[in-house]
């Protein structure tokens, strides 16, 4: 699908290219025209300039991150390799969860373009593997088919909420609504006069037939224009905000708290469990829609300026007499030729883009007034920046979306030379066309590089192709025609089948050709339950009701009685996905205690918060000791709930520690719950060591929830440097006290009316006594509604559960068996119990031989006066006493020799014998 | 059948014979359901209701059955199956699983079997792919993605459910009893069981998921039903094709059962054991002896059963013993009271022995060693003596130490029985010290 140059496993040589320019004099950073990109070894040379769309090494080598590239910049010593970039997400970085959101199977070369905040769009400019085609596909129209394989589709918009249609405009000019504040200081609208970006935003208009790459290299000007301006704008916004800020002492302190946190209303941190829709949802949409308007705005600007710079740019460049038009065209024509076979398609598509462009400038001045509403809305990150320069004490935690501190002090620099240079927009405007009207010769250079860019691309792409699938190389020309298209169709699904057949089998290298022939191989298999065809019944009456809301598998609408753990919790793991870091924790308790549910209503109750955009979004994944078979199965597990891959268990802990110990531009923190942590154990502890190290690195973000039994594991099972890892951050839950699992039942009953009173305190008295297992309580009471229902044929019964019922079902569920079991043995199995007992009195020992018993057996059973039995019998009543666990008894093969004990107390015998007897 | 039927009421006594024989050897083998549970009927509304509760509305539960061997668990669980099954709507909608301890010895292969018989889609016709973790982690991914009101219930039977708590970290047990304690497909976990002390197997947090429901199987049969339980066993249905026969038969039954001889062999299997697989057991013996010149069981037939029955085993192995090895048993057995039960080597059973030979013998001449030697090991292969040392390669075999493995009167029991026993040896049986 794409070119990379990773599976040659070959090192990369990266060199700025073009004439670097003083991007801040301060910081001593430059900025660049382009990257050369030549693999060592190799005389080809690839050129990346800004504009392009590239492909940027990730943690799947299958599947690389794609990003369009907005920016180069570096330091002096031209070490320091930087990009800013604009992000596109696969379906398959997409929360599991989310998905489903999209409503429809994506399309294998599908991408989306990112709108949320959590991602740096600062990367290092080393990670780059290659350039890729990207092409907006409108809404309404099909996938095209899939002629080039290194084309990527875009469509949607993904906010990491939602899906959204995707604005034409984004990807054509200014895809500056969501690069997000370290923007800021990258374009100071001071910049040196020499400074020459590659952009050409004025040029776009002038052309009769805009051609989409050009439009998309653009794209960066309006860009600057756009964070410049917004900047500026909120500064003035940003000082208002802060007085009155003032004003509310409290809310500035959870405002600093949250850092990314808007100042929507739904900032305070929810005690309650269920939280209703609060308008913060509505503000952030709100947000995203104004940003974007401001953006077009600002592109209108652009070309109502371009006029009046035009004639001073040419002047001052002075090398191009030609009109603007024409410097245009050249490059235009020029590329025309080696693009037309690959992207054909793509000219067809650009009358459509253009008319959606003709028509939103139309549309601009209605526009306008809502950008002018867009101004009042702060963003978010000046309040931050606002907050730091009060307290420049936690700058780091405040701005999560510059982690940098460098880029801190540049945007403070930055606001106060814009504080200084407070001058009209027309002057600013004036100065930055300056700087980013390009020259000629530039122009014409870039173009060339553009070129050879794409004529590597198809020569990379051909000798990919090759690698691939040796027997079948597409060439250029078949691309184009339409027939051979379904064909190189065909071959994507076949590569694509061959791809995963040769994992399988890389895999397990030994399979059958007879599996690959099965259709429903565990690995393509959707695993499912067949579904009914006749619905549930629902529950009919009182008692049915109360039956499903007692039973444990109903999720209540709250958790009583474990507020405090619940704060504790939903604290700690908040502030983790807040900060950005990492930890563990301990839970113990015994079971039925509610620690898995609290967990995962914290868990549910942060996940509403991100929803809300109060906190960054998270992962949350789950496993449980219990659920796997082998205790290294948990990276198998952790792996595939990350990232849907199945591998070994070895290759799963490779792929995780390089996860978590390397940085990679888009990451969100992860939640991990590790319920039964002791089955976790290893006799080297490797497995819990890695789940405890992992959260320390620097750059993991992951939040480790563990939960056990005991309250002393670490101490019992851990080796210390497992221990030590896992840190002191312990809870323990307590057993329920009968006045909590009184209200656990009262609440989940919720006013349905089926228990007395007195009924309701007996079981909860009664399982708090017995081990304030929850779990219990809730079955008891199941089975006393089902007692009632039985009894209540009865007329005196008034349809709710009584007391008599209750002690029925806690007879049932706690009394022991052992005594009616001996009540309903046979005559010679008591008498064989009887024996027992006396010749434990003779021996004075709680063991005795079969054959001392059978001894005692058989004068007892002539004092009975019954028939002696024969050996053999009785070792058959002695074998039935011992498969019941009345006798525990030594193996069988020991004959006459086997011992035997009793597994119940003498006097409970006796006393089952006596009873027997009256 | 049916032809005949109403061509002749009359068929030839062989035919009904074999009729017959073919009704009752169905009955006494357990492979027709009774019609109805006897003695159990609390047990069996209850666990229908159970069931039907899971199938129609989809709630998710877990049971025990306990009751000793015997004693009907698996014929009421099939009853109420049988029961259940044929309700409509029930029909189309529970996919039974059945499970057995002693065959699904680990979870590895109770998962496949599971798999198996849910006929996931990893299963392709008979076999199972992929590994013990993804099976585990498919199964539990099915059960999940099912919910209480759409997917199809499914009953876990698990027999001998004593012996899945033996596996490791009780996983399987774990993941069915979580899935039904949580909102998942809805399932029933029914567990068969003979062990009381089942629950103190679970583990904790095994136990805390299990719903702590057992039935108890414990039959408190009077001797009176058990009487009647007999003869309803024995007596021909309704619809038997030879009306005179059947009404023979069934007053033969009847009085066979009032019969003093039979009502006190009865009486004596009452008492030993109730349950009815050893009931069958005897009948079955019984019923095996009648032929079409003896069309109907006879007190004799049952007493001869009983005795079958009752014989002891290690009777028949002495009896088949040559003079020597018994004279060797006779030996051990004076070692035996000499030393209160204390172990003995070869060489002390070889020095009373020839003691006896000096002393009292006049029919038994004298043996070389190694011919009592052979004897000896003998009955060590015939287990009626066993090694007391578990390292036997380090000793000599004279001086290895045995217990003799038969009880004083089984001893006595076989001399008198035992053909042409020279009388000296008997006497030296029955003298009190050597």
């Amino acid at each position: 699908m794409v070119r990379y140059f990773t599976r040659l496993r070959v090192r990369r040589i990266y060199k700025w290219g073009g004439r670097p320019y003083i991007f801040d004099r301060k910081l001593k950073s430059y900025g660049f025209e382009y990257l050369n990109m030549s693999v060592e070894g190799q005389e080809a040379v690839t050129t990346v300039t800004p504009g392009q769309y590239i492909l940027i090494e990730g943690n799947d080598d299958e599947y690389p991150f794609v990003a369009k590239l907005l920016k180069f910049f570096g330091d002096e010593s031209h070490k320091q390799k930087k990009a800013l970039v604009q992000w596109f997400l696969r379906l398959s970085e997409v929360p599991q969860n989310k998905k489903l959101l999209l409503g429809r199977s994506p399309h294998p070369q599908e991408i989306f373009y990112y709108l949320g905040r959590a991602c740096d769009n600062e990367i290092n400019a080393e990670s780059i593997l290659g350039t890729v085609h990207v092409q907006h596909v409108p809404e309404d129209t099909p996938f095209p088919e899939p002629g080039t394989k290194d084309t990527l589709y875009v469509k949607l918009s993904w906010d990491t909420k939602a899906f959204n249609v995707l604005d034409p405009v984004l990807m054509q000019d200014t895809p500056a609504s969501t690069p997000p504040k370290p923007a800021l200081p990258l374009f100071p609208p001071c910049a040196s006069p020499t400074a020459t970006p590659v952009s050409r935003g004025p040029v776009r208009r002038a052309l009769p037939t805009p051609d989409p790459t050009v439009m998309r290299r653009a794209g960066s000007v309006s860009d600057t224009r756009a964070t410049m301006s917004a900047g500026k704008r909120s500064t003035l916004e940003a000082e208002s905000i802060h007085s009155a800020s003032k004003l509310s002492a409290s809310k500035i302190l959870s405002a600093k708290r949250r850092g990314s946190a808007a100042d929507t209303p739904g900032v305070r941190k929810k005690l309650q469990l269920s939280i209703g829709a609060s308008p913060g949802k509505k503000m952030t949409r709100a947000d995203v829609l104004c940003e974007l308007l401001d953006e077009e705005m600002e592109s209108e600007k652009v070309i109502s300026l371009k006029l009046s710079s035009s004639v001073s740019h040419s002047l001052q460049h002075g090398c191009s007499l030609s009109p603007m038009r024409s410097v245009c065209k050249t490059p235009n024509g020029q590329r025309r030729f080696p693009w037309k076979l690959s992207s054909i398609s793509l000219d067809r598509l650009s009358p459509t883009a253009l008319g959606e462009q003709d028509f939103s400038r139309a549309t601009t001045p209605s526009r306008r007034k809502e950008s002018a509403m867009a101004i009042r809305e702060p963003a978010l990150g000046v309040l931050a920046e606002e907050d730091s320069e009060d307290s420049p004490m936690q700058p780091i935690a405040l701005t999560p979306r510059s982690k940098r501190k460098s880029a801190q002090l540049v945007s403070l620099r930055i606001r106060k030379q814009l504080n200084l240079l407070d001058n009209t927009q027309e002057l600013i405007s004036d100065g930055d066309d300056d700087c980013f009207v390009p020259s000629k010769k530039d122009l014409q250079s870039s173009s060339d590089e553009e070129k050879t860019v794409s004529e590597e691309e198809t020569r990379g792409r051909n000798c990919k192709t090759s690698v691939r699938t040796p027997h079948k190389t597409p060439s250029k020309k078949a691309l184009q025609s339409s027939t051979d298209e379904e064909k190189s169709e065909e071959e994507t699904v076949v590569r694509k089948t061959r791809g995963r057949n040769g994992k399988t089998s890389a895999r397990t290298p030994c399979k059958t050709p007879s599996k690959k022939v099965t259709p429903s191989t565990p690995r393509h298999a959707t695993p499912s339950i067949p579904s009914r065809t006749v619905p549930a019944r629902q529950p009919g009456n009182i008692l049915d009701e109360a039956r499903a809301r007692l039973h444990v598998s109903s999720v209540p609408e709250s958790l009583p009685c474990r507020e405090q753990e619940f704060q504790d919790i939903y604290n700690f793991v908040e502030s983790k996905v807040m900060d950005g870091t990492g930890g563990c924790m301990y839970i113990s308790g015994v079971p039925g205690t509610g620690k898995t549910a609290t967990i995962h209503e914290v868990i549910r109750c942060l996940q509403h918060a991100s929803d809300m955009d109060e906190i960054p979004t998270f992962r949350f994944i789950e496993i449980n000791g219990m659920k796997m078979t082998d205790p290294h199965q948990a990276y198998v597990q952790i792996l595939q709930k990350l990232t849907d891959q199945k591998v070994t268990a070895d290759h799963a802990a490779a792929l995780l520690e390089k996860r978590f110990s390397n940085p990679a531009p888009k990451k969100e923190t992860t939640v991990l719950l590790v319920d039964e942590l002791d089955l976790l154990w290893t006799r080297k502890q490797n497995v819990m060591y890695n789940l405890f190290d992992w959260p320390t690195r620097r750059h993991a973000r992951l939040v480790v929830l563990t939960i056990a039994n005991t309250m002393d594991l670490p101490e019992r099972i851990m080796i210390n440097r497992v221990a030590s890892r896992l840190g002191l951050t312990r809870m323990s839950f307590q057993p329920y006290s009968f006045k909590q699992l009184q209200q656990i039942i009262t609440s989940r009953l919720n006013k349905v009316k089926a228990f007395e009173e007195d009924a309701l305190q007996l079981v909860s008295r009664k399982v708090a006594a017995l081990s304030g297992d929850a779990r219990r309580c809730l079955d008891i009471c199941r089975r006393a509604t089902e007692i009632c229902e039985h009894s209540a044929s009865h007329p005196s019964s008034t349809g709710l559960v009584r007391m008599s019922h209750v002690m029925e079902a806690l007879d049932e569920m706690f009394s022991s068996s052992y005594i009616t079991a001996i009540g309903c043995a046979s005559l010679q199995e008591q008498l064989f119990l009887r024996a027992v007992i006396a010749e434990f009195r003779r021996l004075g020992l709680e063991e005795a031989t079969f054959q001392q018993v059978f001894v005692q057996h058989r004068a007892l059973s002539r004092v009975e006066g019954l028939q002696p039995i024969s050996v053999s019998e009785g070792l058959a009543v002695c074998q039935r006493l011992g498969a019941c666990r009345l006798l525990l008894l030594e193996a069988s093969r020991l004959d006459m020799l086997q011992r035997v004990r009793l597994n119940v107390s003498q006097d409970d015998v006796l006393y089952a014998l006596k009873a027997v007897r009256d | 059948m049916s032809k005949r039927k109403v061509k002749e009421t009359h068929m030839p006594v062989g035919e009904c014979i074999s009729q017959v024989q073919m009704i009752l050897r169905e009955r006494f083998c357990h492979q027709r359901l009774p019609e109805k549970p006897v003695g159990m009927e609390s047990q069996h509304k209850h666990l229908l209701e159970l069931l039907r509760r899971t199938a129609v509305h989809g709630e998710s539960n877990s049971v025990l059955i306990v009751g000793p061997r015997g004693s009907g668990k698996t014929m009421l669980l099939n009853c109420v199956l049988r029961e259940l099954l044929e309700v409509k709507d029930v029909n189309k909608n529970v996919l039974p699983v059945h499970l057995n301890g002693l065959l699904q010895t680990d979870d590895r292969i109770a998962l496949k079997e599971i798999t198996r018989q849910l006929n996931l889609e990893n299963v392709v016709g008979d076999k199972v792919f992929g590994s013990f973790a993804e099976n585990l982690a498919f199964l539990l991914e099915a059960l999940k993605k099912g919910d209480r009101s759409s997917s199809r219930p499914v009953l876990f039977i698990l027999d001998e459910f004593d012996l899945f708590a033996h596996h490791k970290n009780q996983t399987l047990l774990y993941n069915l009893l979580d899935v039904s304690q949580s909102a998942q497909a809805p399932v029933a976990v029914i567990g068969l069981t003979c062990r009381l002390d089942v629950l103190e197997l679970l583990e904790k947090r095994v136990k805390s998921r299990f719903s702590h429901r057992q039935i108890h199987l414990l039959s408190s049969l009077s001797f009176i039903q058990y009487l009647d339980n007999v003869r309803s066993q024995l007596s021909l249905p309704q619809d038997f094709p030879d009306t005179k026969f059947y009404d023979e038969w069934n007053d033969s039954i009847k009085t066979l059962c009032e019969d003093q001889s039979v009502v006190d062999v009865l009486q004596r299997h009452y008492n030993s054991s109730k349950d009815f697989r050893s009931l069958h057991l005897l009948l079955m013996l019984a019923l095996s002896r009648v032929s079409a010149s003896k069309p109907a069981i006879k007190p004799t037939d049952l007493l001869e059963a009983s005795r079958v029955c009752m014989v002891d085993s290690k009777a028949n192995i002495l009896h088949g013993l040559s003079i020597l090895e018994l004279c060797l048993i006779i030996a051990m057995k004076h070692l035996n009271d000499i030393y209160e039960g204390e172990p003995f080597n070869f060489q002390m059973v070889h020095n009373e022995f020839k003691k006896f030979l000096q002393r009292k013998s006049h029919s038994i001449h004298n043996f070389d060693k190694p011919v009592v030697m052979k004897a000896f090991e003998h009955l060590q292969q015939l287990e009626l003596i066993k090694s007391m040392d578990s390292s036997t390669a380090k000793i000599q075999k004279e001086y290895q130490l045995m217990k003799l493995l038969l009880d004083h009167s089984q001893i006595m029991e076989a001399l008198q029985k035992y053909p042409q026993c020279p009388t000296d040896v008997k006497q030296w049986a029955m003298s009190a010290f050597g």
